[in-house]
């Protein structure tokens, strides 16, 4: 399979397979919108998960942190998006206005009237550098005061603040208003790409039309993402053999040999985790204008456990392998909902399990038999995959 | 000053759970070195086993005073969540003892998973609440009160502690458990048997997080599959605060953690002039754990430096 896509060993095929994928990838839509646009959407969140979890991959995968608030990362993107692109901000302006005049009123000297009636609306190409550094720098601020301590503790403090990023955005509706509380914010605009509104024009029952080529608008969604989930793809792939993704598995394998060998250990592991988290804030900020609406309760632990489920099954860190993962996990609900309800429905006459349930049974099975069974996942990387490949390395295999 | 002692008293009664469940982490931590994820969710299946006894005592001996159900519930749940304990470290842990670190990171968390989602299939979804059967007259101490759910905590955490600090430091398994932390492979070959010893630290743990589940529940009267998470979490900060390892530690650093979580949630809304209300009690434990990681990662009275790598 993967010597399919391998370029050094076999150029001409490996060229033929990505066409064929290429293709593939462009016609699928069209196809599966033919059997309803909600089975392109679920494809467009299947991959918003592959770069969520492509990014926990290089934290867990390539430099062997464990982040169980990843998620929170996700929430700061898609909070920084929705107060950038969204009416919201006119509401956070006038609640410092009510509450702390001196401050407000400066906000309203800086941004103007005209921002303090229809609050700010930001191009996508703003949004996604701001929610890439904010999330990153978080990511930073995170990682800074227990890198240099055993894993464990830091497994423990992402969970802790998933969980505080949760709480503040829950409760930062009072005394000034700026996430809108448990309701989430509304209306965030959809991404416009060129001046082309990816979710249609109004009255135009969301559909695209560019050049007198019309396509719905959840196809549209799909192509962007795809389009970042190949970025994310090659910046992982070209991270992965970099001098840093080195640094990064020699940490991961052994720390005191790295420390050894002059990497600065901390700063290599910092930098691992403002870069996942970078990854997740992009992918926040993709969700937030894919769904025109945010609330804290999209972004609860048990999506940091279906991201680190996706990571884990699939291989950590081997890129195709958490792809692969991604995709598994993120059509599993779907697949259950139409698979076993009905099925318990015909054999029992009602419901006994419901999917939601045997989803997250699911998740906690997939990470315990992985981890005891097939520690690598389910498409584990080749051996001595950051070795060159030499007829020594393959006699003493054989 | 009502209030504080208020506070105090909610501090105290906090911390003494805290402190049991902490004493499950710092314990399991010692022997093993590992991070039991599950307890927290161990506490709850302690919870909902306890619930579940004292719902069917109310059916069959309604006359029962309030207190011997809450034992008698106490005393069932205890197995329940050893016989769990057990499993998890059977299942789990055991297998991956010297697999890398992440390897029983991320089976704890799968396991933490799937224990709640068992207890959503059998106990459903929706809270529980815990029906009040001690009687609800609270006890006025100098202005504040205390109700006696409270106080019955307060003397079973003791008991509870005073004999774990007994068994350890008295007991030749407590002895045997001592020179495991210490170091396994010399106790190895000192003729203790690792495994019986670390069957015995998650037992031991698992009725210490039995007790405070069914207290916890008897406190705010609720229970449900997703109320293990935090005080699982706090615990653990807890434990830390301590100094992980250390079961004197896990104790004083509950207590502790009870007291400024308590403390916190009555003067934040002072201390911040309204910026920051009582709802964010739950973040505190957090900004503990950070402060102490940063400046003292061994803890209050920790002697070994957290990273043995």
């Amino acid at each position: 399979m993967s010597n399919l896509f391998d370029i050094k060993a076999n150029p001409s095929k490996a060229y033929s397979s990505f066409a064929v994928l290429a293709v593939i990838l462009v016609i699928f839509p069209f196809v599966a919108a033919n059997f309803g646009n909600s089975w392109v959407r679920i494809i467009d969140f299947a991959l918003l998960y592959i770069m969520l979890a492509l990014g926990l991959n290089i934290v867990v995968g390539f430099a062997g942190l464990l982040d169980l608030g990843y998620i929170a990362f996700y929430a700061v993107g898609a909070y920084i998006a929705a107060l950038l692109a969204s009416p919201q901000f006119a509401v956070v302006l006038e609640s410092f206005v009510n509450n702390y005049p001196v401050v407000g009123n400066f906000l309203m000297a800086v941004f103007g009237p005209e921002i303090a009636q229809t609050g700010l609306h930001l191009s996508v190409w703003i949004i996604v550098p701001i929610a890439a550094a904010v999330a990153g720098l978080f990511g930073a601020l995170l990682g800074a005061p227990t890198l240099k301590l055993r894993g464990d503790y830091l497994a423990i403090v992402t969970l802790g603040f998933g969980e505080i990023i949760r709480i503040f955005m829950n409760n930062m509706n009072s005394p000034v208003n700026i996430t809108n509380g448990p309701q989430g914010i509304n209306m965030i605009d959809p991404i416009r790409i060129f001046g082309v509104s990816l979710s249609g024009e109004a009255g135009s029952n969301a559909t695209l039309n560019i050049a007198g080529f019309s396509m719905p608008s959840v196809n549209a969604y799909y192509f962007l993402f795809l389009a970042l989930c190949i970025v994310i793809i090659f910046v992982s792939l070209r991270l992965q053999n970099s001098r840093l993704g080195r640094a990064w598995v020699a940490i991961r394998e052994d720390e005191i040999a790295a420390k050894a060998m002059g990497i600065n250990t901390r700063n290599i592991k910092l930098l691992a985790f403002s870069m996942g988290a970078s990854f997740g804030g992009v992918s926040g900020a993709m969700f937030a204008s894919f769904q025109g609406f945010v609330s804290p309760e999209s972004f609860s632990l048990t999506e940091s456990i279906v991201v680190l489920a996706m990571v884990v099954l699939g291989g950590i860190g081997h890129i195709p392998g958490v792809i692969l993962g991604a995709i598994l996990l993120a059509a599993l609900p779907e697949i259950l909902r139409h698979s076993v309800e009905p099925l318990q429905n015909l054999l029992f006459g009602k419901i006994l399990v419901e999917a939601e349930v045997l989803r997250q049974l699911l998740y906690g099975l997939a990470m315990v038999l992985i981890m005891l069974n097939r520690p690598a996942g389910l498409w584990p990387a080749p051996k001595h995959e950051d070795r060159p490949t030499s007829s020594n390395d393959k006699t003493a295999e054989a | 000053m009502d209030t504080f002692i208020q506070q105090i008293i909610n501090g105290l009664v906090l911390g003494c759970m805290y402190a049991l469940v902490a004493l499950g982490y710092t314990m399991v931590y010692g022997v093993l070195n590992l991070i039991n994820f599950a307890h927290g969710d161990v506490l709850m299946v302690g919870a909902m086993a306890g619930l579940t006894i004292i719902s069917f005592l109310q059916h069959v001996a309604p006359d029962l005073p309030g207190i011997v159900k809450l034992i008698i519930a106490i005393l069932g749940a205890i197995p329940v969540c050893i016989i769990l304990n057990v499993v998890i470290e059977r299942v789990a842990y055991r297998r991956l003892r010297n697999a890398p670190r992440l390897a029983p990171l991320i089976t704890a968390i799968g396991i933490s998973q799937l224990v709640q989602v068992f207890a959503m299939i059998i106990w459903g979804r929706s809270p529980i609440s815990f029906p009040s059967i001690m009687p609800s007259t609270p006890i006025a101490i100098g202005g504040a009160v205390i109700s006696q759910t409270q106080v019955l905590l307060l003397v079973l955490a003791t008991l509870a502690m005073v004999g774990l600090v007994l068994l350890v430091e008295k007991t030749k398994m407590g002895r045997a458990m001592r020179a495991t932390a210490e170091n396994p492979r010399v106790a190895g070959l000192m003729g203790v048997d690792s495994n019986k010893v670390i069957v015995a630290t998650f037992a031991i743990g698992a009725s210490l997080a039995a007790i405070a589940g069914v207290m916890w529940a008897a406190n705010y009267s609720s229970a449900q599959f997703a109320m293990g998470f935090l005080p699982g979490l706090k615990a653990f900060s807890a434990a830390v605060l301590g100094g992980i390892g250390n079961i004197y530690g896990a104790m004083v650093g509950g207590i502790i953690l009870g007291l400024i979580e308590s403390l916190g949630a009555g003067y934040i809304g002072e201390l911040t002039g309204g910026l920051l209300g009582s709802q964010y009690q739950d973040i505190f434990a957090f900004v503990v754990l950070i402060i102490v990681l940063t400046l003292r990662p061994s803890g209050i009275m920790g002697e070994r430096v957290a990273d043995r790598a």
